[in-house]
């Protein structure tokens, strides 16, 4: 495969509505045929960066380059971007078909194409027999791949997709990510997806940006993003983490209670300085070997059986908040525990990691 | 909700029923009956059945004042909608908590009496009157504009004092409309123009509807605006029945000019309650195929 080229830079965009800071310098690159996810925390600004993409808000300051041509001050109906609104914004006095070919009567095609294409992406999205249907007669799963069909149709060069799974209930969710992610690959459309659900772009996303007030955290590929968080925040916003305070060392962390975890602590970081260790639930072993780096005795509190693993909530000396644990149900099978039993967690310095407190 | 029983419904109806029964169905039972009399020779009722006094309903000379009624109720409705549901327009894409106040003061004149209001215009139209006098003040010397009296002084005083019932009822459909469906028509590459045409103004037809019948029923039978404004000189089919009644004296066919009034407005209302039945039967339907 050739070598992925840029096909949006967002250059050092800023954005203010009044007084209030929405986006602020933000740059990053969206690559052709990417599966690109914008996360973040509800008010981080991600909506108005993906409405700055589809141009129905302007940025105060930046460029936003699409094949190497600013399109900041495009207006909506004129730049090759399309966007699946959250709320679908299906016309609701028009059949599907209608729905679908409205914006290739827009480029003004000849009818005969235009019948083709909608005819082709309605196979694609399998709505064939919804094709004469209005938007009511339709259940949510449709109504979103309807809303996803009208927007392909016009084979844009960015696909913006605002929270599209947001109005789907927790079932539909999971089959849909599968789905979206297998038509991104066969229609071969770069796709920009808005989520506050950090599960739904680590399964979904190639490359991912979170975004917190404003401004860019981190922007890399949903395993870098869990394995190597950029801060202390999105290690907290991305799955679920640990956290030990205390004060940074040569080679780990100081707790509170003088006990002291091994990690590697970044440069940045100068000893005594105030510093979290944290550590992922699935990193923690029961019962660790001796010769593990950290090991901490402490007591079951509650635990939770999920099928494929079990959660424990083990309270330690390390912290205010009780551990979480999850184990797998092999694991749990050996040497089962109850509530209320003393147990000891172990887990390796190398997966641990150290952020500024 | 408890629902209620038949037997507890129509008791709760009972009042409503009774009072529609005495002071609308049975009058309007004598006005009907009245039409079928012929009128005394002295004036007064001579009780001898006829059907002539429908057949002069039909007459040219009558049958053109209610065509002209028609035309003038007709181009006061265009108007009012054309201006009503730019105002409607507007008040729904203004802040939402200005809307509140931009709507009270469209409803504004609805506070003071309708012959107030119309005397008001005559104050402006008068050969003298306000519009001359800022003319004048801006320089012009010439003969004072005729506008009193006029049919276009007739139309202006229909379309003002129904204009708020047109934006009303534009304001309701407008204000519920998702705004995401514009953008996502422009998102798809319309224009504004076209995303007007397209997608807005299909959405809010049925306020247009309402609103247009309201300001044609009205004003068909208006008598009060084209007696003051018109100067009697635009006859429209409420100045002739209360002519008949009050001048001619001829009673039974003052009676058969307001019964064909009547029917003409009923006609209006049940082609506006059809097709909104229709719309609704269409919906309902759709929703039991979701479901199901």
């Amino acid at each position: 495969m050739s070598e992925p080229r840029t096909l949006l830079a967002i250059d050092n965009v800023s954005k203010n509505f009044g007084r209030v800071t929405a986006i602020d310098g933000i740059s990053l690159d969206i690559r052709e045929n990417e599966f690109f996810a914008l996360l973040g925390p509800s008010g981080c600004g991600k909506t108005t960066l993906l409405r700055m993409l589809a141009g129905f808000e302007t940025p105060n300051e930046g460029r936003i380059l699409l094949d190497g041509r600013d399109i900041a001050r495009i207006p909506p109906n004129k730049r090759p971007v399309n966007l699946m609104f959250q709320s679908y914004a299906l016309f609701p006095h028009m059949s599907v078909r209608a729905n679908v070919s409205y914006g290739l009567e827009m480029e003004r095609l000849p009818a005969k194409e235009i019948r083709s294409r909608v005819d082709a992406i309605l196979a694609t999205t399998e709505l064939v027999a919804f094709a004469d249907r209005k938007p009511e007669q339709l259940s949510g799963g449709q109504k979103q791949r309807v809303a996803l069909a009208r927007a392909l149709v016009k084979r844009p060069r960015l696909l913006l997709l605002d929270e599209p799974l947001g109005a789907l209930d927790k079932k539909l969710r999971g089959a849909m990510q599968l789905e979206l992610k297998r038509l991104q690959h066969e229609v071969g459309i770069t796709f920009v997806i808005v989520t506050h659900d950090q599960e739904e772009s680590l399964v979904m996303a190639d490359r991912m940006a979170v975004l917190r007030d404003g401004k860019l955290l981190q922007c890399d590929t949903p395993h870098a993003v869990y394995e190597h968080p950029a801060d202390r925040f999105v290690a907290d916003f991305i799955g679920v983490m640990n956290f030990v305070p205390g004060k940074a060392a040569d080679d780990g962390v100081m707790a509170a209670n003088g006990a002291r975890i091994a990690g590697t602590v970044p440069a940045m970081l100068s000893p005594g300085a105030a510093a979290v260790a944290s550590v992922r639930p699935e990193r923690i072993r029961l019962f660790p070997p001796p010769e593990t780096a950290n090991r901490v005795a402490g007591t079951v509190e509650a635990l939770a059986y999920h099928g494929l693993d079990l959660q424990l909530h083990v309270r330690t000396a390390l912290s205010q908040k009780p551990f979480l644990v999850r184990v797998t149900a092999d694991a749990a099978d050996r040497r089962p525990v109850a509530s209320g039993d003393a147990v000891e967690l172990g887990w390796d310095a190398a997966d641990v990691r150290i952020f500024a407190d | 909700m408890r629902s209620f029983t038949p037997s507890r419904s129509s008791l709760l109806m009972a009042p409503a029923l009774a009072w529609l029964t005495a002071l609308m169905v049975v009058p309007c039972a004598l006005v009907l009956a009245l039409a079928f009399f012929r009128r005394g020779i002295y004036g007064g009722i001579e009780y001898s059945f006829t059907l002539e006094n429908f057949g002069l309903v039909l007459d040219p000379l009558y049958a053109g004042i209610f065509l002209n009624s028609a035309r003038i109720a007709g181009t006061a409705t265009l108007i009012a909608v054309v201006i009503g549901y730019a105002a409607a327009y507007a008040i729904a894409a203004a802040p939402r908590r200005w809307q509140p106040v931009f709507l009270f003061f469209a409803v504004l004149p609805f506070w003071s009496n309708y012959l107030i209001r119309t005397y008001a215009w005559i104050v402006l139209l008068n050969r003298e009157g306000l519009i001359t006098q800022l003319l004048r003040w801006f320089g012009y010397t010439g003969e004072p504009p005729s506008m009193l009296y006029t049919e276009g002084a007739v139309i202006a005083g229909l379309v003002y004092n129904y204009l708020p019932f047109v934006i009303l009822a534009c304001y309701a459909p407008l204000s519920r409309l998702n705004p995401e469906l514009a953008e996502a028509s422009r998102d798809l590459g319309a224009s504004t123009m076209t995303t007007f045409r397209r997608v807005i103004l299909p959405l809010t037809v049925p306020g247009i509807a309402a609103g247009a019948v309201f300001v044609f029923v009205l004003s068909i039978g208006n008598f009060v605006t084209p007696a003051l404004l018109g100067g009697g000189r635009f006859q429209m089919i409420g100045n002739l029945v209360y002519d008949q009644f009050l001048t001619a004296n001829d009673w039974p066919f003052g009676a058969a000019l307001a019964m064909a009034l009547i029917a003409i407005m009923l006609l209006v209302l049940m082609a506006q309650a059809l097709a909104a039945d229709r719309a609704a039967g269409r919906t309902a339907e759709a929703k039991a195929a979701a479901d199901g």
